[in-house]
């Protein structure tokens, strides 16, 4: 049961793979361009594009949900196989990472957490399949970056919209401007960070690739035939570039995107206030049903 | 003429993005302190080696933003604005 999830999960990066091959036009020498468009939907206020990086990410996101099952089906409590051993190695990692990060209150965001570092990450490395990485396309990261600002927003207001709305005059109101839009450069730097650092090492990898090929070429264009034509310097010599740019960078920026993301939600929310709202309220609670109570003996009486 | 003009959009959108990569020196030098403070730091205390280099990963990644907004407005300048500017150009000739 186990392997069929395996197997899927393969299929659908492979699915990807396939409809690269047959839906995306080759194109030779430099090319750095944006996501290759399908098709658009009509829509009412602006066409709806979609793009070889939805595509692509929604296949990392089917990947990823049919890896989760292939780790966690038949999970037992004695005699437990690799796989169980390495998703319990997971949930605790990630459990771990956000206790130490967020404090006890938000340990149910690790989850989410899971999920952002999943995604973000085998968006990152499916460049190594050849595909167009969908964390290379802005429109994604912004997608995840709005969605952590909600979330910010949300735990911001935890203790009522008054203190959200006070907090933007600290610790002077002339600075309100200056907190609005330190408030906005957040989810708008998030995106940039992670889709630079993805896009640049792209752009740079292409640049190498196309500068070896003419290299190569010069070099060698005392051989006979097609001999000469072939890029020898392109063989293992960008692999070593490749570590840092597809492997190391991508991983870092999923887990930066993590940590932020953490950083950003635990220290907006207003933990005293919060508590003191709390108490107030069970104190408010316990107050009327006491007075209830009483009302309710006064009536016996 | 409209070759001169088209000439001046293209010059200068690739000398705006040249500019504007002088960002780079300032993510450079920053992260370069950085570094160098963590080698000291584990130079001084080998055993939390793994604490230091992390957070120092993260610092530096923070570090590097101003750097890449530099990056993505070069991006722009090349991709997407010359196409944009010239059509700019052919609207306001030809209106």
């Amino acid at each position: 049961m186990s392997m069929v999830f395996l197997i899927l999960s393969i299929l659908s990066m492979a699915a990807a793979i396939a409809v690269k091959v047959m839906f995306v036009p080759a194109s030779d020498g430099i090319d750095i361009s944006g996501a290759h468009v399908f098709f658009t939907i009509k829509m009412p206020i602006q066409d709806l594009p979609i793009t070889e990086a939805q595509v692509n990410s929604w296949c990392v996101i089917l990947a990823v949900l049919f890896l989760c099952l292939f780790l966690t089906t038949g999970l037992k409590t004695r005699n437990i196989s690799i796989r169980q051993m390495v998703a319990e190695w997971i949930v605790e990692k990630v459990t771990g990472l956000v206790r130490t990060n967020m404090g006890e209150y938000f340990e149910g965001f690790a989850p989410f957490i899971a999920a952002i570092l999943g995604l973000s990450g085998f968006s990152s490395l499916s460049s190594l399949l050849g595909l167009f990485p969908p964390t290379s396309d802005i429109n994604i990261i912004a997608g995840w970056a709005i969605l952590v600002f909600f979330l910010i927003t949300y735990y911001k207001m935890k203790a009522g919209p008054w203190i959200y709305l006070k907090s933007f005059g600290q610790p002077q109101p002339l600075l309100a401007p200056l907190n609005i839009i330190s408030e906005v450069a957040t989810p708008i730097s998030m995106a940039f960070r992670h889709y630079g650092n993805v896009l640049s090492g792209s752009i740079i990898s292409v640049l190498i690739a196309v500068g070896l090929t003419k290299l190569s070429n010069s070099l060698f264009s005392f051989l006979p035939g097609a001999l000469a034509g072939f890029p020898y310097l392109r063989i293992g010599i960008p692999a070593v570039l490749s570590i840092y740019f597809d492997l190391f960078s991508g991983c870092l920026q999923a887990f930066i995107f993590a940590i932020l993301t953490m950083l950003y939600v635990a220290g907006g929310f207003p933990a005293e206030e919060y508590a003191a709202r709390k108490k107030r309220r069970q104190e408010r609670a316990a107050a009327k049903a006491a007075r209830s109570q009483t009302a309710g003996k006064h009536a016996d009486n | 003429m409209l070759e001169l003009a088209i000439g001046i959009i293209l010059g200068g959108c690739a000398l705006g993005a040249g500019c504007a990569m002088i960002a780079g020196i300032g993510p450079g030098i920053g992260e370069g302190h950085a570094v160098a403070k963590a080698c000291e730091a584990i130079g001084r205390q080998p055993e939390c080696k793994g604490d230091v280099t992390s957070t120092m990963l993260m610092g530096c990644a923070v570090a590097e933003t101003t750097g890449l907004y530099a990056l993505v407005i070069a991006i722009l300048l090349i991709f997407v604005a010359p196409g944009r500017f010239v059509d700019l150009l052919m609207t306001t000739i030809g209106g």
